[in-house]
C-alpha cells in the first residue's frame, strides 16, 4: 500500500476525488456478518443479501473473504468499494508475507485493516461506508479472534460472538442468547445460521436462506489448519435444519429463564 | 593535461561481462528441474533465513545466484512487479514471460550504462503450468539476455558442468524424489569430478506443485519431508509428497 500510494496513488480507494454530491448516493449495500469464537477457532458467516434503498439489489452476493490463510473478512456497507477494500487487504497481506518471508501477526493484520477503514472516511461522510468484521486464528495465542471496527477506523476486539451490518442488531440478541463457551465447530456454525435467521427475520435488509433457489448463507471456519469455507453441501445441510426446526418453532431455541 | 586511456566499446564489455561472471562464479550453483507434478528448486544453502528461492506470484518461482544484496533487490522488485500487475488486472495476467522481461530490461540497462557496476547475479524464472507442456523456465543471465529453458537448468559456480550433467540424465515426468535426488548428485560433484556430501541441512528446496489446491503453488520443502524424500525410493514417496502437498 505504502509502494502504491508512492507509484500509483489514484489505486487507492481513499485518494480518488469525489465530485460533490447532494443527499444520498445510490449503491449496492452489503448486510450483516457475524463471527463467534469457538475453542479451536473462529467462524466468521454472512448473509447474501445486498440492498439498495428499498430494493434487493443482488441476492447472492458474497461478502465473506479469506484474507490470507488464517484469517477472513467479512464487509458490511456499500459493496463495491468494500469488494475493493478486501483485494487491496488481500495484497497487502500477501505482499507482506512474500517480501518479508513471514506472516503479519493478527494484530497487525487487524490494524493494517484499520488503516484502510480509515482512509475511506470521507466517501463514509457521503453515505458511502464500510464496516468489515476481522476474524482470524492467531497463531501465537492458539485462539480464534475477532476483531470489529466502526466508520472512522477505531478497531475493537470482540469477546466470544460480534456482528456488524444492519442486521446485527437482531444477530446480536440471538447469539447472546445461544452463545456458550464449550461450542464444537459444528455448533458454532449452527449458531451463526440461528443469528443470521434471526437478523433476517426482523431486519428487511438482510437475506434469510432462500431455499427455492439454494442461496445460503455463506459460512467460513478458519483454525489452526487455516482457513476453509464450508461447502454448498454443508451450507445447505445446516441451514435446511435450523428452518426444520423454525417450522415448529418460528422464534427459534427457547434460552433458560434463570 | 593527462590523456585518458581509450578503451574500445567491447573491450570495456568484456571486462564487465568478466567481472560479473567471476562474482557469480564465487557462489554456489543451483538447479531448477521440471518434474511430473511441477517445477522443484534445489540449491545449497547454509543459511535458514537468507533464502535463494522464492515465491513471486501463484505460479512463478525465482531462484537467485551470485550477490545476495543485489539479486534481493530484483527479487523484490519482482514481487511488486507481480502484484502490482494482478491487483491492477488480473491474477491470471500475471506471467513468468512478463516478469522474465522487466527482469531482462533491468539487468541489461544496468549492465550496459557505464555509471553502475553490472550485477554480479544469475537470476531463473520459473512458472508451473496446469500441464508438464505449459511449464516455463527462464533463465536470465548479468547482461540482461534471456534463454528459455527445458527441462533442467543450472546457474552459479560451475552451472557449465552442472547443467550438462543433468542434461544426460534428465527425463521427462520424473517423481520428486527422483528429481531431486538427481539435482543433489549433480550439485555435489566438484569442479575437479569428485563428489562430495550435502547433508540435507544445507540443502535449500522450495517446490511449485501443481497439484497443490490452493492458488499460490509455491512450497518450501524442509526437514522432515525433504529427509524423507532424500532417503525414500522414488515409489514409496510418490504417495507421502502427494499427502503432504493436502497439508
Amino acid at each position: 500500500m505504502d509502494f502504491l500510494s508512492e507509484h500509483q496513488p489514484e489505486m487507492l480507494p481513499g485518494n480518488r476525488q469525489l465530485p460533490p454530491t447532494q443527499g444520498v448516493i445510490e449503491a449496492p449495500h452489503g448486510t450483516t456478518i457475524v463471527a463467534v469464537t469457538f475453542p479451536g477457532g473462529v467462524v466468521l458467516a454472512g448473509d447474501r443479501r445486498a440492498t439498495m434503498g428499498n430494493i434487493i439489489a443482488q441476492r447472492d452476493i458474497e461478502k465473506v473473504f479469506p484474507a490470507d490463510e488464517y484469517s477472513a473478512v467479512g464487509i458490511a456497507g456499500t459493496a463495491g468499494l468494500a469488494v475493493e477494500m478486501v483485494k487491496l487487504f488481500q495484497l497487502e497481506l500477501e505482499h507482506f508475507e512474500k517480501v518479508e518471508g513471514a506472516q503479519l501477526s493478527l494484530e497487525g493484520k487487524a490494524n493494517r485493516l484499520s488503516t484502510m477503514i480509515r482512509s475511506n472516511l470521507g466517501m463514509a461522510m457521503q453515505g458511502l461506508a464500510v464496516v468489515p468484521l476481522f476474524a482470524g486464528f492467531d497463531v501465537d495465542r492458539e485462539k480464534g479472534r475477532i476483531f470489529s471496527y466502526d466508520v472512522t477506523g477505531g478497531r475493537s476486539e470482540e469477546h466470544n460472538f460480534a456482528a456488524t451490518g444492519s442486521g446485527s442488531i437482531f444477530a446480536r440478541g440471538a447469539m447472546k442468547k445461544l452463545f456458550r463457551d464449550d461450542l464444537s465447530e459444528e455448533q458454532a456454525a449452527t449458531l451463526v445460521v440461528q443469528a443470521l435467521y434471526d437478523a433476517a427475520d426482523d431486519d428487511s435488509a438482510t437475506g434469510g436462506p432462500d431455499v427455492a433457489r439454494r442461496i445460503y448463507p455463506i459460512i467460513t471456519v478458519i483454525t489452526e489448519d487455516g482457513f476453509r469455507r464450508l461447502t454448498e453441501d454443508e451450507a445447505s445441510g445446516l441451514s435446511r435444519a435450523v428452518l426444520q426446526r423454525r417450522l415448529e418453532e418460528p422464534d427459534g431455541p427457547k434460552a433458560a429463564l434463570l | 593535461m593527462s590523456t585518458p586511456f581509450y578503451v574500445s566499446p567491447q573491450q570495456a564489455m568484456a571486462d564487465r561481462a568478466e567481472y560479473a561472471r567471476k562474482g557469480i562464479a564465487r557462489g554456489r550453483s543451483l538447479v531448477v528441474l521440471q518434474y511430473a507434478d511441477g517445477i522443484v528448486f534445489v540449491g545449497e544453502n547454509p543459511s535458514r533465513a537468507l533464502h535463494k528461492f522464492s515465491e513471486i506470484y501463484d505460479r512463478i518461482g525465482f531462484a537467485a545466484a551470485g550477490k545476495y544484496n543485489e539479486y534481493e533487490n530484483l527479487r523484490i522488485g519482482g514481487v511488486r512487479y507481480a502484484d502490482l500487475r494482478g491487483y491492477t488486472y488480473d491474477r491470471d495476467d500475471v506471467t513468468a514471460r512478463g516478469l522474465a522481461n522487466v527482469y531482462a530490461q533491468t539487468l541489461g540497462t544496468i549492465f550496459s550504462s557505464a555509471a553502475e557496476k553490472p550485477y554480479e547475479v544469475e537470476l531463473v524464472v520459473a512458472e508451473v503450468g496446469e500441464t508438464p507442456e505449459g511449464d516455463q523456465i527462464y533463465r536470465l543471465p548479468h547482461d540482461g539476455s534471456i534463454v528459455d529453458e527445458h527441462g533442467s537448468v543450472a546457474v552459479g559456480g560451475n552451472a557449465e558442468q552442472i547443467s550438462s550433467f543433468l542434461d544426460q540424465r534428465h527425463q521427462d515426468g520424473m517423481s520428486l524424489a527422483e528429481a531431486l535426488k538427481l539435482a543433489v548428485q549433480a550439485l555435489s560433484r566438484d569442479t575437479n569430478g569428485s563428489e562430495r556430501e550435502i547433508p540435507a541441512e544445507r540443502l535449500e528446496v522450495a517446490v511449485l506443485d501443481r497439484t497443490r489446491p490452493q492458488k499460490r503453488k509455491f512450497k518450501r520443502v524442509v526437514g522432515r519431508q525433504l529427509s524423507r524424500l532424500l532417503e525414500a525410493d522414488g515409489a514409496a514417496t510418490e504417495a507421502e509428497s502427494s499427502e503432504d502437498s493436502e497439508e
